[in-house]
């Protein structure tokens, strides 16, 4: 070990040891959080929450339906009328309420990430350091927001004084996944409150215990009651009362395109409530012969494996081009096989299972359709012997557009590698997709790397990279993959309603 | 030295708070000189500081230079993680508050309540709004002409000169350090040398918070030696100045001479402040008295001109005088002073002369006028009425505790008059028709107009002077863009999608 302290063979001098997930012998928090209490289902019904790398219950969860959202709503119109406690706040205190929820975040990190990782399967230090880690700069980002947002001023024709006020919309419906539970809470919740919303969320029915832990937390914090209730239950019956609820104003909606559809069907008929939708996503990553091959084979993988393939992000189709094709191939089998799959609670651990039985089934059938279809299986394709709900790292080479696999979104840990000569035919096929959402090129061309960004058809495009999300900047897709933006400054404007103020002045006082 | 006078419990400072801060360290004068701090409610010297000179600046700004270099931990950072320090700092300044309350009071006079109130909100909210912005230092994409793709960077402008004054030492420190380091540059900074304590302290808070060295340098000294010396500097981007107006155009003047330095200034006021007959009359007494009495009137914005409409003219001198002679003057530490002594014993008898000229030439004295008996450096609370347009006391900034009550008849001389000034700092508007409230403050010519009410500031709000009250804004977004150098990156593209 070095005098001063320097790293030494790569271990720093007192590194400090890896966080460990908590011990938690009783789950506090399972019930209905509207106006800052805890409330038992109106009709009486419960579901059960389970670990799927176990397939044992964690605890049963009070069940939502439309009489408990009805509760919700109500609170949360209180809560934000004229006159209100949270109205009446200035901005920058809503800022300090978001920063001291980002405090209790920190704090409670470890109990969050075991519980996330016991209700999704997720490993636990990816929960602790990525999933925790997103939360806490979520909410510190929007924090900083809340007094910063500015209407104008207009030097419109004649004589009127004319400004803008950027208003919360209002009651906001927010019906978040799985697959990122806490993360996706807080990218719902913390526009929303930064710009004055309130809030009703559904947590997915398969994953509510961090959701309504942090609703405790947001108590704690000290925002006024009604601000955020949050109404765990199931899609088709607390998620549809959301879409067609008469008194909300705005619903924000991530989870499939399908189910987006119906949403946004749903607002129209009902009261043309805004509607923002994070949907599905087949993105493409662009591997050109000129890259960091090594470089490239590692960021697809990782892009593709991910949460166990669990992301609207999953880079489901690798394009190669031709000349590098069987290196990248080799390369990217021979890294899969060091996957470690095992316990999510375990440090070594970085692949999990997937989140139930029925992802679990539609994942296999695809995987099944790639062989009957004509890919070429390089590695895993099977479920893990005796593991329940894991699956192996999958890998299909020679894969067609036109095969199931290629096209539909899979949503488990299968990464499609297909081969391609030039950059227009790549450009045409990275596009031939209704999705839209995010897409990689991965090149040393400064030329090819802004002229294939700028061509292809997604939200997101990365270069030499994947999965680089960042509170301060936009996400979102094209086509069917969504409408609107998450994060950033733009998330601002989907939680606001512009109102124009014009003032006559009498003539007779013009100087 | 400065802890036997402090009245409270205090925690305990490890380092001396009489030292330069440069490179998170404690130095001595370069010439071994030091200098006196008083305290203006009783006259005596609190304590010696280190003075800075030519020599000090020299080595600050080469502090300040490394830390900006490129690969510097400073340049490095993450955007958020500047304004994590700068949440940090702000949370120190508020576990500190009641210390730093007392200290502010002590070296500048002020009353205890207000700096506690009033100094220490505005610091710690100024810190925290600033926060905020450093990872939303938004630039753009451009649609350019011709196959060009174009971007903007934001960039911090580099070693950022800032020269602050007496009357909000800590606030005005805030001012300056919010955006400069949300923003991402380095710093060199001088406090008044009549009030150096609470920004010295600032520094130790700074290091606590965990700024990188080099990255924010405090040299106390004196305007004609530092001051001078930072605003003639090679090596330093960007001064930005708040003082008279006076000194103001000499730093301008030096910015020009040696390097073409980015240059802002806060300077002089003499605002109008517009009473109309419709006007909430019980609220315009008592705004019209706290817009010019507030800080003994020692604020770049104090409401010295005060033009009434001359049905309720008569009246309302009536009540100010009454309101003036209400006003308590006393020990700054006493819960029920509103106001303390002027800052020394050169500000008291400026302000003291000013009001002979104003007897002298024909106003009328309604109250006070006089320094009341006491080792302080205080002026009673002083009003005069029938004061004309030419009168010294209706053109010059007093910065004291003095109230200019004119009259008026139609709405179009009053604001000619309100504007028939060099300055064009702030303004008010009394009335509640929505046409007058309108119309008036879009024709004073002034950087921040108050319509009933005075004084009303907050740091999401540009502020800043028209005409010779200053160059450039603070505070707000606007704020920002004093200190980013912006840089256009064209980048040529084989083809072109719009």
């Amino acid at each position: 070990m070095a005098q001063n302290g320097t790293i030494e063979n790569g271990l720093a001098r007192n590194a400090s040891p890896l966080p460990q997930p908590v011990k938690i012998p009783e789950i506090k928090h399972t019930k209905i959080f509207i106006n800052n209490e805890w409330h038992t289902s109106i009709k009486g019904k419960k579901f059960p929450t389970i670990n799927p790398a176990t397939g044992v219950k964690i605890c049963d969860v009070e069940e939502a339906d439309k009489a408990d959202v009805d509760e919700a709503v109500r609170a949360a119109r209180a809560a934000g009328q004229r006159g209100s406690e949270w109205r009446q706040m200035d901005a920058s205190s809503r800022g300090r309420l978001l920063h001291r929820l980002a405090d209790l975040l920190e704090r409670e990190r470890a109990v969050l990430a075991t519980l996330e990782s016991m209700d999704t399967g997720k490993p636990f230090l990816h929960a602790f350091f990525v999933d925790l880690d997103g939360s806490i700069k979520t909410l510190r980002y929007y924090a900083g927001w809340t007094d910063k947002i500015h209407g104008k001023t207009m030097p419109v024709d004649e004589n009127f004084v004319c400004f803008t006020k950027h208003e919360p919309v209002g009651v906001c419906g927010a019906i978040i996944p799985w697959n990122f539970p806490l993360l996706m809470f807080m990218w719902k919740i913390a526009p929303a409150l930064a710009c004055g919303n309130t809030v009703v969320i559904k947590p997915a029915e398969q994953t509510p215990l961090t959701a309504l832990h942090a609703g405790a937390l947001i108590k704690e914090a000290g925002f006024p009651p009604g601000v955020v209730n949050i109404v765990p239950g199931f899609g088709p019956t607390a998620g549809a009362a959301i879409g067609s609820h008469m008194n909300i104003d705005k619903v924000a909606f991530t989870g499939s395109t399908e189910v987006g559809q119906l949403i946004k069907a749903a607002a129209a008929k009902s009261n043309l409530k805004r509607v923002t939708l994070e949907l599905g996503g087949k993105n493409p990553c662009i591997v050109f012969a000129d890259s960091d091959l090594q470089s490239a084979v590692e960021e697809t993988q990782k892009g593709a494996f991910f949460n166990q393939g669990q992301a609207c992000t999953a880079a489901s189709r690798v394009y190669v081009e031709e000349t590098v094709y069987d290196e990248f191939v080799r390369l990217s089998v021979e890294r899969a096989k060091n996957i470690a799959i095992g316990d999510p609670l375990e440090p070594r651990t970085s692949h999990g299972p997937q989140i139930d039985q029925h992802q679990f089934d539609k994942i296999l059938e695809l995987v099944a359709s790639g062989k009957k279809e004509g890919a070429t299986l390089e590695c895993g394709g099977c479920a893990v012997e005796d593991r329940g709900l894991f699956i192996h790292p999958t890998i299909f080479s020679d894969v067609k557009d036109h095969m199931r696999i290629a096209k539909e979104e899979i949503f488990g840990p299968v990464q499609c590698i297909m081969k391609f000569k030039t950059q227009e035919e790549v450009i045409d096929r990275a596009n031939g997709s209704q999705y839209g959402l995010t897409a990689a090129v991965f090149t040393r061309d400064i030329h090819r790397a802004m002229s294939v960004s700028a061509a292809l058809e997604a939200g997101t495009v990365w270069v030499n990279c994947y999965n680089a999300l960042h509170a301060q900047a936009p996400f979102g897709g094209y086509k069917m993959s969504g409408n609107g933006r998450e994060l950033g400054e733009y998330a601002l404007a989907e939680y606001t309603e512009v109102k124009a103020i014009t003032l006559k002045l009498s003539e007779q006082l013009t100087l | 030295m400065a802890k036997k006078c402090l009245p409270l419990n205090i925690p305990h400072v490890s380092e001396p708070l009489e030292g330069i801060f440069i490179n998170n360290e404690w130095h001595d004068s370069v010439s071994g000189k030091v200098f006196s701090t008083y305290n203006p409610a009783t006259g005596e010297k609190i304590c010696d500081v280190q003075e800075a000179d030519k020599a000090d600046v020299d080595k600050a700004v080469q502090a300040a230079r490394l830390a900006f270099s490129l690969g510097s931990v400073w340049r490095k950072m993450d955007a958020s993680e500047r304004g994590r320090l700068l949440f940090k700092l702000a949370n120190l300044v508020e576990r500190d508050s009641a210390y730093l309350a007392t200290l502010e009071s002590l070296d500048t006079g002020k009353p205890f309540l207000s700096s506690f109130f009033v100094d220490l909100q505005g610091t710690i909210k100024t810190f925290r709004y600033f926060a905020g912005w450093a990872d939303k230092i938004h630039g753009s994409t451009i649609p350019t002409d011709g196959e060009y793709f174009t971007l903007t960077r934001h960039e911090p402008i580099g070693v950022c000169g800032q020269i602050v004054p007496w009357n909000f030492p800590l606030v005005m420190t805030a001012w300056k350090l919010g955006p400069a380091l949300s923003c991402g540059n380095t710093v060199v900074l001088k406090p008044a040398e009549q009030t150096p304590l609470t920004c010295l302290y600032i520094g130790a808070l700074i290091k606590e918070a965990g700024f990188p060295p080099g990255v924010v340098n405090i040299l106390p000294g004196y305007g004609p030696t530092a001051g001078a010396a930072i605003a003639s500097h090679m090596g330093i981007d960007k001064v930005a100045f708040t003082g008279s107006t006076e000194v103001g155009k000499l730093i301008q003047e030096a910015a020009g001479k040696s390097n073409l330095k980015r240059v802002t200034l806060e300077l002089g006021g003499k605002n109008p402040n517009i009473i109309f007959a419709d006007a909430d009359f019980e609220l315009a007494v008592e705004q019209a008295h706290q817009g010019v009495f507030f800080n003994s009137g020692q604020c770049c914005t104090a409401g010295s001109r005060i033009f009434v409409e001359e049905p309720i003219y008569e009246e309302f001198v009536r009540r100010s005088v009454e309101r003036a002679q209400r006003r308590t003057v006393g020990n700054p530490f006493d819960p029920t002073t509103e106001q303390g002594p002027q800052v020394s014993a050169e500000q008291q008898s400026r302000v003291l002369e000013l009001i002979q000229s104003g007897i002298t030439e024909g106003a009328k004295l309604e109250c006070g006028g006089k320094a009341p008996p006491s080792k302080g450096f205080f002026v009673e609370p002083t009003v005069f009425s029938d004061v004309q347009d030419h009168m010294r006391i209706a053109k010059e900034e007093i910065f004291g505790p003095v109230q200019q009550i004119m009259k008026f008849k139609t709405i179009e001389e009053v604001i000619e008059r309100a504007n028939n000034t060099e300055y064009g700092l702030a303004a008010a508007v009394f009335t509640t028709d929505l046409n007058k409230a309108m119309n008036v403050s879009a024709a004073l010519q002034a950087g921040t107009v108050w319509i009933n009410c005075y004084n009303a500031l907050s740091c999401q709000c540009p502020f800043g002077g028209f005409k010779m009250s200053g160059n450039g804004r603070e505070l707000g977004e606007i704020g920002l863009k004093e200190y980013t150098e912006v840089k256009t990156i064209t980048m040529k593209m084989s083809g072109k999608k719009s």
